[in-house]
């Protein structure tokens, strides 16, 4: 599997195509490689399964979150095993080291009792609700990011995205072109064979359109010129997929957005606190985020990386030393252009007539109220279009002001 | 004169040699003749069962705690003692020891489905075996159900495929793997006799981080196994179900868990919360593990359950988008006839919309490597290859990572970087079994009236047997179906 690529500049397929001897590359739309220099580049990472934000970032202060959280609660800063001190009311888990570094840099704000506007407790309406930019799971066959995307202007400056994996999230679908690219390397494909696909693929535009851009997408990865992000040891594939990303986009013509998933969140048994299950996946999102900084570096002060997942989980700890599905949770934003060092939290608190239902954190920020500012003052796209196209029926959910560097 | 393509591709697993001929004389009853009774894996080889293998693993990890603690031992007792000693029994000791056990396992169950799909000349049947499994996931990424991942499909799936709806169902939300993968084994009442009995030892209330509910397998049944998310429950019907099914169990753990038969459901009558529970607004008496049986029997009898079930299994065979008439049809009869599932996939069957050919389905990575090894007439041997073929097509067998399975719509799997993989397995899968084949001809077998001019052109002009191969495989007739 691991054969060795051959050197860029002599590649056959590239020779290829480069000569326009390939049927397919006349499939191929001409936008999706403009190069975008000098722009913003965001990273969305979602966190499938619902990430428990009362663990991420323990509210150590609260009086009831001991209590209610028992032996998954994170000890206050400066006990043994606690929190990374924050604001004085959270902290981080003891796992997140790069993000502290990079909260106390300034860098991260750190969101909690923050939730989308979906209400059950399905992770796969939430899932959707949270890509989808409705306020329903079914409605839209495409994702707010793609909306977005849409609605950049073409030419320099438009942004194009990258999906990390074999296949393209949600939250990417649509018709603004997105790439899919996985950090599993595919050696060379006989370009004999590809030359022959391609035609016969030209009568079918959804096939010649797909092989166009892997042939493409290929390309940039070889130019990006990077090995590390292949073969990625299933123990660190969250930090190989963020390598992936970061090389994609540092690359010559790169894509300016690219999402992330990470699964495994789903914590309903043995959770753990400070060390345990949850704790290494923690540890493996922190490395995933560093090694994105470290491979988008030059990159950095230009960058916004979010990180959010469907919904929290239940204040209380469940009959086996997990948490079941909730709905208030934690988010991230993290990256040189954010203004950060801060916590965006309105704690609606954990007694019991606060919690949603008995028993979940009640929340008080729309995520659609993050999303809609990164859009804004990150990339830039028209407020109005944001507010109608990108995320209909959220007139309730008012873009949050000054979250990014001027 | 597409009918039997029809049959043979859209409702089987792809040709064999010989089959479109097989379908051609009656394509409906050719189909029809597929759904009776189980449908058991089309090969002898012996498979171990799920208490089998329950039983090694629970073995297996004794046994290395054990290899541990005395090197532990000896390492602390004695720095007199033979430095070997304490070396040698370290050594011994496995990293992970359920893994360790589970492995051979999982790699078997995934070799044997790989051979069933290519052999079985009850291709629809076999279908809906895999139907089910994906309905009824359980997924192998968890550590804990690993090895018994593929023990769900032939234990509960297979024997009652053609049979009840109730049955099928029972059989699976009590089989120990689905009960492992949804943590149900551990839930236990707050109000139980366990409990209580904490509660006298303390003079007080119980210790509440001892004792409390799951939820996990009680709103997966409802959300995902019958009733589906708009089937008009709520978070009180899911607290109340998980009451009721506290207590189902496996048997043979240790500690709350000791008693019962090793490695198989178990009811703990001191696990289960007691007495009457309200449940979508009809009260159930307390009546130990046939409390639970009876909201299944209920849920499966539910109309939200006949719809939820139709349009999947509509999606699946008919449309990404499934047309609402045939969704409709196949409810009534799901629901007419208490979820006699013959009857329902003769409904599913009879849908005009299931024969007004074209290929509108994408296949799954699955559905394109069981059809690549029906067309090239080939049966797999060694089990790391199936495996490997999957991972690389980024389908592991029996991970489909959430339970609600894998997704069954094209947009999931369109990715170019994922078309780019499958010319990859094509070309080598292809460099195999090239042998002695004739590329126009397995793509007169495998597709029939499907097989486009200008891909018999190109096969024709290919450099070599392998590409002609490679491009059949890939042409977009044979990824559709």
């Amino acid at each position: 599997m691991n054969m060795p690529r051959r050197p860029a500049g002599t590649s056959r397929r590239r020779f290829l195509l480069g000569a326009g001897a390939l049927a397919a590359s006349a499939a191929i739309p001409h936008a999706v490689f403009a190069h975008a220099g000098g722009s913003a580049r965001l990273v969305v990472v979602i966190l499938r399964g619902a990430l428990d934000g009362l663990a991420a970032v323990p509210p150590y202060a609260d009086p009831h979150y001991a209590e209610l959280h028992r032996e998954l609660a994170i000890a206050a800063p400066g006990a043994a095993q606690g929190a990374l001190a924050l604001d004085g009311t959270f902290g981080l888990h003891p796992s997140f080291a790069f993000l502290h570094e990079r909260y106390l840099a300034g860098e991260v704000v750190v969101f909690n009792a923050v939730a989308s506007p979906y209400r059950d407790r399905s992770h796969f309406d939430g899932q959707n609700v949270l890509e989808n930019g409705l306020t329903k799971p079914i409605g839209t066959a495409d994702g707010w990011l793609n909306r977005a995307l849409a609605a950049l202007p073409r030419g320099s400056g438009s942004a194009q995205a990258v999906a990390i994996g074999q296949n393209v999230p949600l939250m990417l679908r649509g018709e603004a072109p997105v790439i899919s690219k996985s950090p599993q390397p595919t050696p060379d494909v006989d370009e004999e064979l590809l030359v022959r696909l391609a035609d016969l693929y030209s009568k079918d535009d959804w096939f010649a359109a797909r092989l166009g851009e892997a042939i493409q997408t290929d390309r940039l990865a070889a130019a990006g010129g990077d090995t590390a992000a292949g073969g990625a040891a299933a123990a660190d594939r969250v930090s190989g997929v963020a390598r992936m990303a970061g090389t994609l986009m540092r690359s010559e013509g790169g894509p300016n957005v690219a999402v992330i998933e990470a699964s495994g969140w789903d914590t309903h048994a043995n959770q753990g606190g400070a060390k345990g299950a949850l704790a290494d996946r923690l540890k493996g999102l922190d490395k995933a985020l560093r090694a994105l900084a470290e491979e988008l570096e030059p990159l950095w002060p230009q960058t916004a990386v979010l990180v959010v997942t469907e919904f929290g989980r239940t204040a209380a700890m469940n009959g086996t030393r997990g948490t079941d599905h909730g709905t208030g949770g934690c988010a991230f934003l993290v990256g040189g252009a954010v203004r950060g060092g801060r916590v965006i939290a309105d704690w609606p608190g954990l007694t019991r007539s606060a919690l949603l239902d008995n028993r979940d954190l009640r929340p008080t920020l729309d995520l659609r109220s993050v999303f809609k500012a990164v859009l804004d003052e990150h990339m830039h796209i028209d407020a109005k279009t944001v507010a109608k196209r990108v995320f209909p029926d959220s007139s309730g959910a008012r873009p949050l002001q000054g979250l990014m560097r001027a | 004169m597409v009918q039997s393509e029809i049959a043979v591709l859209r409702f089987g697993l792809g040709a064999r040699p010989g089959e479109l001929a097989d379908a051609s004389g009656d394509p409906r009853a050719w189909l029809l003749a597929q759904i009776k009774g189980a449908a058991p894996l089309a090969i002898n080889t012996p498979l171990a069962t799920s208490d089998r293998i329950f039983i090694e693993v629970m073995t297996a990890r004794q046994q290395n705690q054990t290899i541990k603690r005395e090197a532990a031992a000896a390492t602390a007792a004695a720095a007199a003692a033979a430095p070997a000693t304490t070396a040698t029994a370290a050594a011994t000791a496995v990293r992970n020891p359920v893994r360790e056990a589970y492995l051979p396992h999982y790699r078997a169950q995934v070799l044997a489905r790989a051979q069933s799909a290519a052999l079985t000349t009850r291709p629809f049947a076999e279908r809906l075996v895999h139907f089910w499994s994906n309905h009824f996931a359980v997924s192998a990424d968890k550590g804990a159900v690993l090895g018994v991942a593929g023990t769900l499909e032939n234990e509960a799936i297979r024997p009652h495929v053609a049979g009840r709806f109730i049955d099928l169902l029972m059989a699976v939300e009590q089989h120990p793997a689905m009960i492992a993968f949804l943590d149900n084994q551990y839930s236990v009442g707050t109000d139980s006799e366990l409990a209580r009995r904490a509660a006298r030892r303390t003079g007080g209330t119980p210790p509440q981080r001892e004792f409390g509910i799951n939820e996990n397998l009680a709103r997966e049944i409802l959300e995902l196994h019958t009733l589906g998310v708009n089937g008009g429950y709520t978070q009180r019907d899911v607290t109340a179900f998980a009451q009721i099914i506290t207590g189902w169990s496996i048997g043979g753990g240790k500690g709350r868990l000791a008693g019962g038969e090793p490695g198989r459901f178990c009811f703990r009558d001191n696990l289960h919360e007691p007495g009457a529970k309200t449940f979508l607004g009809k009260t159930y008496h307390e009546d130990g593990v046939r409390q639970g049986e009876a909201v299944l029997a209920d849920l499966a009898r539910h109309p939200a359950t006949a719809h939820f079930v139709a349009t999947k299994l509509v999606r699946h065979f008919v449309a990404d988008d499934p047309p609402a008439a045939a969704v409709e049809r196949v409810a009534r009869v799901f629901h007419r006839t208490g979820g006699d599932l013959p009857q329902v996939y003769a409904a599913l069957i009879e849908c005009p919309e299931a024969w007004t050919g074209g290929t509108p389905k994408y296949k799954t990575p699955q559905d394109f490597v069981f059809s690549s090894l029906r067309a090239l007439h080939v049966t797999p041997q060694r089990p790391e290859e199936v495996v490997r073929s999957f991972e690389l097509l980024g389908q592991r067998q029996y991970t489909p990572g959430s339970p609600a399975g894998w997704p069954d719509t094209a947009q999931a799997w369109d990715g170019s970087d994922a078309l780019m993989h499958r010319v990859l397995w094509a070309s080598r899968f292809a460099e195999r079994c090239e042998q002695g084949l004739d590329p126009v001809e397995v793509a007169s077998a495998s597709l029939g009236a499907y097989a486009r001019p200008e891909t018999v052109t190109a096969l024709r002009r290919a450099s070599s047997g392998t590409q002609a191969l490679a491009l059949l495989l890939m042409s977009p007739e044979f990824q559709r179906r």
